[in-house]
């Protein structure tokens, strides 16, 4: 048999999962499988138990308020990819979804999972990146809210402890008005992609920025955030010309190297990127389609 | 670790026949198919999600069947390749593939397949680029994946012809 021995629990409710989470040693909670499942088949964890959280109904849904759009942490990707309550509050979720993974891994895979799970070229923890999502966990002393800003604590490593859950991630929303673009740069369809960037723009009636978002997946070893192209943004013109002077501050990331792609073209790549999703997020302002493909 | 939660019994319906079977906890479903069930058309190429060889069907939609553990099964229904035909009668895509040379050594077939039954389920009229995308999960080293892609659009036609099927 391919993974190790564990022990096998499949709560039924939340509370029953922290519970669990909280008296067992060496115990991982199984979401949608796609990141867990290939590790203990390769061996790359051991767990002595396995706290499998797809029976818990409570942990799926999305719902939409007024200012926030909040997604169960169990909710399958697939469901948030084909959401009519997503395309309209929350477009750039969408058109980020469709790059992710395979039709296969996006019916079992979670957002969740793939926050936890951390992977900085994955398409999902850079969209929380760039909305300043809020992921909530739950542990032995209850609730707490993590401001997606403080969630990566290192390469692939959440700031949750073993006995915490993540239940929801919310994303505020922004103005109808805005534009948005996911754009990404893979080998192939459904790869994790080299570089990826995500833009959001609110352009005033003058044709001035007035707010701007920018992070940038794959690049560094966790999801990036750019102040300092958002700063070069607002208050500026929205031209071909802004865009790519504001790009263009992406050549000074350290970019990671590895042996398939040296630094140095992940950094051109996400001054390419970059100026990329800017353009089209302008070009989609006041509410073109999202999708692509 | 107490051995007790080591197995379980599990009972799921596969390609319309109800199992009941006691289980190691970590046994991959795509190995229960094979080893316990016999049912060998689910190909195991990586173990570990990349070339959808395993690919089935789980409640109609489509999974890697080396990235679930069998117990995860309880209570569901699974398709698998043997599940496509109509007794005697080939699924549409299975004659097309046949006709397109979709397939040569056929490993990737049952993955190709499923994933494929669940694109025309849910998109009767795709795109060569919508059916590319949908196989983009799936590794064929035989093909270069043209001849799957015309059986895919030519069973998709047949379908719309006879009214449509699942
Ligand atoms: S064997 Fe499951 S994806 Fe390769
Ligand atoms: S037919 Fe041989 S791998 Fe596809």
């Amino acid at each position: 048999m391919k993974p190790p021995p564990f022990s096998y629990h499949d709560p039924a409710t939340l509370q029953q999962a922290v519970e669990l989470l909280g008296q067992l040693d060496n115990a991982k909670p199984l979401a949608g499988g796609q990141s867990l499942m290939p590790m203990l088949n390769m061996r790359f964890v051991l767990p002595d138990h396995v706290v499998d959280l797809n029976g818990i109904a409570e942990l799926s849904g999305i719902s939409a308020s007024a200012d926030t759009l909040d997604i169960g942490a169990m909710t399958r990707q697939r469901d948030i990819e084909f959401s009519e309550t997503v395309a309209w509050a929350c477009p750039i979720l969408s058109e980020a979804l469709t790059y992710v993974g395979h039709r296969q891994t996006r019916n079992r895979g979670t957002i969740g999972g793939s926050l936890c799970h951390l992977d900085p070229a994955a398409e999902l923890p850079t969209i929380a990146c760039v909305l300043d999502a809020r992921i909530e966990v739950i542990g032995p002393n209850g609730l707490r809210t993590i401001p997606f800003a403080e969630f990566p604590a290192g390469y692939m490593m959440p700031s949750i402890e073993p006995d915490e859950l993540v239940t929801r991630v919310s994303f505020p929303l922004w103005p109808r008005e805005a534009g948005h673009s996911f754009v990404e740069f893979a080998r192939r369809h459904g790869d994790f992609a080299i570089v990826s960037a995500a833009a959001m723009l609110v352009v005033d009636a003058m044709g001035v920025i007035t707010r701007a978002a920018v992070a940038l997946g794959g690049v560094t070893a966790v999801p990036l955030r750019m102040p300092e192209v958002e700063q070069a943004l607002v208050g500026h013109k929205a031209t071909d010309e802004t865009f790519r002077a504001a790009a263009e501050l992406c050549r000074a990331i350290e970019a990671v190297g590895d042996v398939y792609v040296p630094a140095a073209y992940r950094q051109h790549l996400a001054v390419v990127m970059a100026r990329r999703a800017l353009e089209q997020a302008f070009a989609r302002i006041g509410g073109a389609s999202a999708k692509t493909h | 670790m107490d051995t007790a939660s080591q197995t379980r019994t599990i009972s799921l319906s596969v390609n319309g026949k109800s199992f009941s079977k006691t289980v190691p906890v970590r046994l991959t479903l795509a190995d229960f198919l094979r080893h316990e069930l016999r049912l060998t058309g689910t190909h195991v190429g990586c173990e570990h999600g990349v070339c959808g060889a395993c690919t089935i069907l789980f409640d109609g939609q489509s999974a890697r069947a080396c990235l679930m553990l069998a117990v995860q099964a309880n209570g569901h229904e699974i398709t698998t390749v043997e599940g496509l035909a109509d007794g005697d009668a080939m699924h549409p895509l299975q004659k097309a593939l046949s006709e397109h040379h979709g397939l040569q050594c056929g490993f990737c077939t049952p993955g190709m397949l499923t994933t494929l039954v669940e694109l025309l389920n849910d998109n009767p009229a795709p795109s060569a680029e919508d059916v590319r995308i949908a196989i983009s999960g799936n590794l064929c080293r035989c093909t270069g994946y043209e001849g799957i892609v015309a059986a895919t659009l030519d069973a998709a036609a047949q379908m719309r012809a006879a009214g449509g099927r699942s």
